[in-house]
């Protein structure tokens, strides 16, 4: 072993004693805020190294994410996108059930408000395939009392009559149908037409004298006259006027909204709807899923 | 003991008995200790400075020198209130120098020793107050009046006991 000069041995032992009594001198000595010195010394040296290390991980950490770890984003992206499609489609369903719980509780409250009148909530279940007849299919036939010539109505107004009878199901032809037709009258003036389809969403009413005072926007109800719809039903608004020859050509907007049909209710009686006297208690919506059926 | 390089080969080490050097580094610090609550103005007087000085210069032996200015200061700091290892550094690198220049020059003369004891003792004085600087952030003043004053008290102290300490040399 190389002998080290007596010189470079006290060198190194002051260099080493000194050391020593710095740091002893650092374990005691506490700084005003930052504790005691040797912690302070310690975090100077240290933090630097973990600041380093903190950025070098930061930065992989970013890099990891931000390209490998796409491949799970790119999984998890289509779940999202599956679970989003799937939330459409319930709250599609949701806003179709919120529709159906108005339209059966206007259905109901119209019920209540007629109570002596029988009559049948029916769903509708289909449509006609031809393009040229605008008929529905309910889901109420024979089996659930109903003939044909029934007048099927909504709230808002006239449909159509029961076309034909099923076990189970019927066919209703609409107010539109060129073959359809029913015997209505303006009201105010009470003067008396029939309205009839023409295959388009708008009716005609007949016979109207040009004489006669008709304006936009008067309302057309049913006469009774063909025994098949009761009074004073709501047929449809007039929408507009014409001079013809030799009668008013009058176009009748439908009171029942024909083409969102989904809830109907069928007259089993033709006796004049007389709405019932004091305060009206519609029931909760859902109490319709099993119409009641009123026997005439 | 003793080393001897070829160029110390004309410079005398000389040997003490360790009881000696314990019993001297005691009663330096005892008196250092005891002397100023008697004689406030003695609070001047670095009694445990001139001992290492002393040891320093007589062994010439560095490694010896900064281990007993190591052991005297930190045993200075423990009898005060001030954080252990101040003394302790400043004596430790008198305590070094003292011996290295121990062995360079003459350190029997009375006017050697005078001025070697002021130089170091404003020197052991620097080295207290830059560590007291920069360790514990205190500003202490370098060189004062009473700095200067206080170590030519030292210095007259020193030639008057050095020569009383030299009596404790072992023969040759």
């Amino acid at each position: 072993m190389a002998a080290v000069p007596m010189r470079h041995r006290s060198l190194t032992l002051l260099g080493a004693v000194l050391l020593i009594q710095v740091l002893a001198l650092a374990v005691q000595i506490r700084t005003k805020s930052q504790g005691r010195l040797i912690r302070v010394w310690v975090v100077e040296v240290v933090v630097p190294f973990e600041r380093a290390g903190n950025w070098t991980i930061t930065k992989f950490r970013g890099v990891w994410n931000g390209y490998f770890g796409l491949i799970h984003t790119q999984r998890e992206n289509a779940e999202l996108h599956a679970e989003v499609d799937r939330l459409r489609i319930r709250n599609t369903e949701l806003e179709s059930e919120s529709a159906e719980s108005a339209r059966l509780a206007a259905l109901l409250g119209f019920r209540d408000a007629h109570p002596d009148v029988p009559m049948l909530a029916a769903r509708v279940i289909a449509a006609s395939a031809d393009s040229s007849s605008h008929t529905i299919f309910i889901n109420r036939g024979e089996h659930d009392g109903i003939h044909r010539n029934m007048a099927v109505i909504t709230p808002d107004g006239v449909v159509g009559k029961v076309f034909e009878v099923y076990r189970s199901t019927s066919q209703v032809l609409l107010l539109t149908d060129k073959e359809s037709g029913v015997g209505a009258l303006l009201a105010g003036s009470r003067t008396q037409g029939p309205v009839g389809g023409v295959g388009e969403p708008l009716m005609t009413m007949k016979y109207i004298s040009n004489d006669e005072n008709v304006t936009v926007g008067q309302q057309v109800l049913t006469s009774g006259e063909d025994q098949i719809y009761p009074k004073d039903l709501p047929v449809g608004t007039v929408t507009e006027v014409k001079t013809g020859t030799p009668f008013k050509v009058i176009r009748v907007k439908p009171a029942a909204r024909l083409d969102r049909l989904e809830e109907v209710l069928v007259l089993l009686t033709r006796q004049e709807l007389v709405r019932a006297t004091g305060p009206e208690t519609p029931a909760p919506a859902n109490s319709l899923a099993t119409p009641v059926k009123h026997e005439q | 003991m003793s080393a001897y390089s070829p160029t110390e080969t004309h410079i005398e080490v000389h040997k003490f008995r360790v009881i000696a050097v314990v019993g001297v580094t005691l009663a330096a610090l005892l008196i250092q200790s005891f002397l100023p609550v008697h004689f406030p103005r003695a609070r001047m007087l670095d009694l445990p400075l001139l001992i290492t000085l002393y040891f320093g210069f007589s062994r010439r032996n560095p490694s010896t020198g900064l281990l007993l200015g190591m052991v005297i200061g930190l045993a200075q700091d423990s009898l005060g209130r001030s954080a252990i290892g101040l003394y302790g550094i400043s004596k430790t690198l008198t305590g070094y120098l003292a011996s290295s220049f121990g062995s360079r020059i003459d350190v029997e003369h009375p006017l050697s020793r005078f001025g070697l004891t002021i130089a170091f003792y404003i020197f052991h004085q620097a080295a207290y107050t830059l560590t007291q600087r920069l360790l514990l952030a205190q500003p202490e003043a370098f060189f004062t009046t009473h700095l200067l004053v206080a170590a030519a008290v030292n210095a007259v102290v020193a030639v008057a006991m050095f020569p009383l300490l030299d009596k404790l040399r072992l023969p040759s």
